[in-house]
């Protein structure tokens, strides 16, 4: 996720991913715009948490869990509730995660999440206003880690929409200046979907969702949100210094449209199972 | 924003807790080694509607250096709780509270381990508290110490852990979310299964000397029943997975659990 470019790789295995790719072929066994299997699990902390879902990408794996929570509206938007993402690069999930204060990377990952959430206007905020000006729904989704094989941007994406999208809680309201509740579950009104692919660049090769070894030899990543509408919603160019060109991106857009069809309605069947 | 309601009574007149459960009965317990492949070591554990994962990384090169141990390894554990974890969402922070109970669980699982082996090197164990309902601090020994046995760690034992309490006037093992808030008291407690002796021991609440030693006693038989069901968890990770290749060590593999 983050660049790791100065991580230590053997030059053997440099060399076979290279060499592999001059033939066509990834060290997995994937085409070169092939996605691992995507396995995704809802209601996952059922006791807790409005909404949750464990998302394995291959041998990376995350869990996101979503609180909705009563607060105050911001000054500058008194009709509109708030969703936002925090992603935490949890030392259980790799070896080359540190324990302390979140790093730029793990900045990066929530940051990146986010936007793909927020840009995409996913959220109808408005519908998450109680009363104008004095009580909104703000609603959390936290993002760990807890395997980490490679483009945890993706799996992360794909556990928050889940998460998003299989979240109930109970309707509010003001009676006689205090909350109450009405007795009714709601959902997160959600109007859109869109999913995040990252495509690594590896010399000239183009590869999508990277497994830690490719992530390791990237000149360079790019994250791009897909909407339902095949709208790009969000990018991030990241985890490394090379260089794209417009073809490039062109190309990336092309895998990712296509391959987020896939992911929205993997994310859409996961949800069903929960009412 | 889920809400929570205090029970009327936690023990009602046929004698059962909130959940169904007797006195001195254990919530349903499920513990499994080896659920992630990035860690040297890792386990999970479901104890009622407690869940947790733990995972072990060592020995390794210790950073920052300056906590080195020239004759031991250093232990670190870090105990944390996933925001969504509980009814409201916990800050993303370490709290003072996940740092005492890191401590606590380090200092019920050093004695087990053979530190000395491993001088100026870290032994990592990362707990995550996916959903917190009580006894997380117990159920974080019991799934590090597998964590810790399934990265090979050299080790006396494995640590079991349960928390016991009080609750309208009677003892009780295995204390709920509920129990603990609205209960009388609460004893963490961990052992060394061969010995009996007590390596972690916290207490709130107000408890008799007699109902202390009662309560300890309880822990203690549960504890047992919890240190099989660590050797069970063991065992399904390993001796299943070679049986079939290697029938012949079958009685060495049985003879080295029963050492366990």
């Amino acid at each position: 996720m983050g660049d790791w470019s100065s991580e230590i790789i053997s030059h053997i295995d440099r060399e076979h991913i290279i060499s592999l790719l001059n033939k066509g072929e990834r060290s997995d066994g994937r085409a070169l715009d092939e996605f691992r299997p995507i396995e995704i699990e809802v209601g996952v902390v059922p006791a807790k948490a409005e909404g949750s879902a464990l998302v394995r990408l291959g041998d990376t794996s995350v869990v996101a869990g979503v609180k909705v929570l009563v607060g105050d509206p911001f000054p500058d938007s008194p009709d509109e509730g708030f969703v936002m993402v925090t992603a935490e690069m949890s030392p259980m999930a790799s070896p080359l995660f540190d324990i302390g204060p979140p790093r730029e990377d793990a900045i990066e990952l929530a940051r990146v999440v986010d936007r793909g959430v927020r840009e995409s206007e996913t959220v109808d905020i408005k519908k998450l206003c109680i009363e104008h000006g004095k009580y909104v729904y703000s609603v959390f989704a936290d993002v760990y880690p807890l395997e980490y094989d490679g483009n945890l941007i993706d799996a992360s994406s794909i556990a928050v929409n889940a998460a998003l999208a299989t979240t109930r809680f109970p309707e509010m309201k003001v009676e006689d200046d205090t909350l109450v509740e009405t007795g009714n579950i709601l959902s997160i009104p959600l109007t859109n979907t869109a999913v995040e692919v990252t495509i690594a660049k590896i010399g000239t090769y183009l590869v999508v969702d990277p497994i830690l070894k490719e992530e390791m030899v990237q000149d360079t990543r790019l994250t791009i949100a897909v909407d339902e509408n095949e709208n790009m919603t969000a990018m991030q160019k990241g985890g490394g210094t090379g260089p794209l060109t417009l073809d490039e991106i062109d190309q990336s857009m092309g895998i990712a449209i296509k391959r987020s069809h896939d992911i929205i309605s993997a994310i859409k069947d996961a949800a069903k199972t929960i009412k | 924003m889920s809400p929570e309601k205090k029970p009327d009574n936690l023990i009602n007149a046929e004698g059962l807790r909130v959940d169904g459960r007797r006195i001195d009965e254990l919530r349903p317990i499920e513990m499994k080694v080896g659920v992630l492949k990035q860690a040297d070591g890792s386990a999970s554990i479901r104890q009622g509607k407690t869940y947790i994962i733990a995972a072990v990384y060592g020995p390794r090169e210790l950073h920052p250096r300056h906590l080195t141990l020239n004759d031991r390894a250093y232990l670190r554990v870090v105990y944390r709780m996933t925001t969504f974890s509980v009814p409201d969402r916990k800050r993303p922070a370490p709290s003072r509270r996940e740092k005492e109970i890191s401590m606590v669980i380090a200092n019920a699982l050093s004695p087990v381990i053979f530190l000395e082996e491993f001088p100026k090197a870290v032994i990592d164990v990362f707990v995550t508290v996916i959903q917190a309902d009580g006894g997380t601090r117990c159920a974080a020994i019991n799934a590090a110490s597998l964590a810790l046995a399934d990265a090979g760690i050299p080790m006396k034992s494995l640590v079991p852990s349960v928390a016991v309490g009080k609750a309208e006037g009677q003892l009780i093992v295995d204390l709920g979310d509920e129990e603990d808030k609205y209960g009388q008291g609460d004893i963490p407690m961990a052992i060394l299964p061969h010995t009996e002796e007590i390596v972690l021991l916290q207490q709130d609440g107000s408890f008799t000397r007699e109902e202390i030693i009662e309560a300890l006693q309880m822990g203690i038989n549960s504890c047992k029943y919890l240190h099989e069901v660590q050797k069970d968890a063991l065992k399904a990770a390993y001796v299943g997975a070679t049986s079939d290749e290697d029938e012949e060590n079958d009685d060495e593999d049985d003879d080295y659990l029963d050492d366990l």
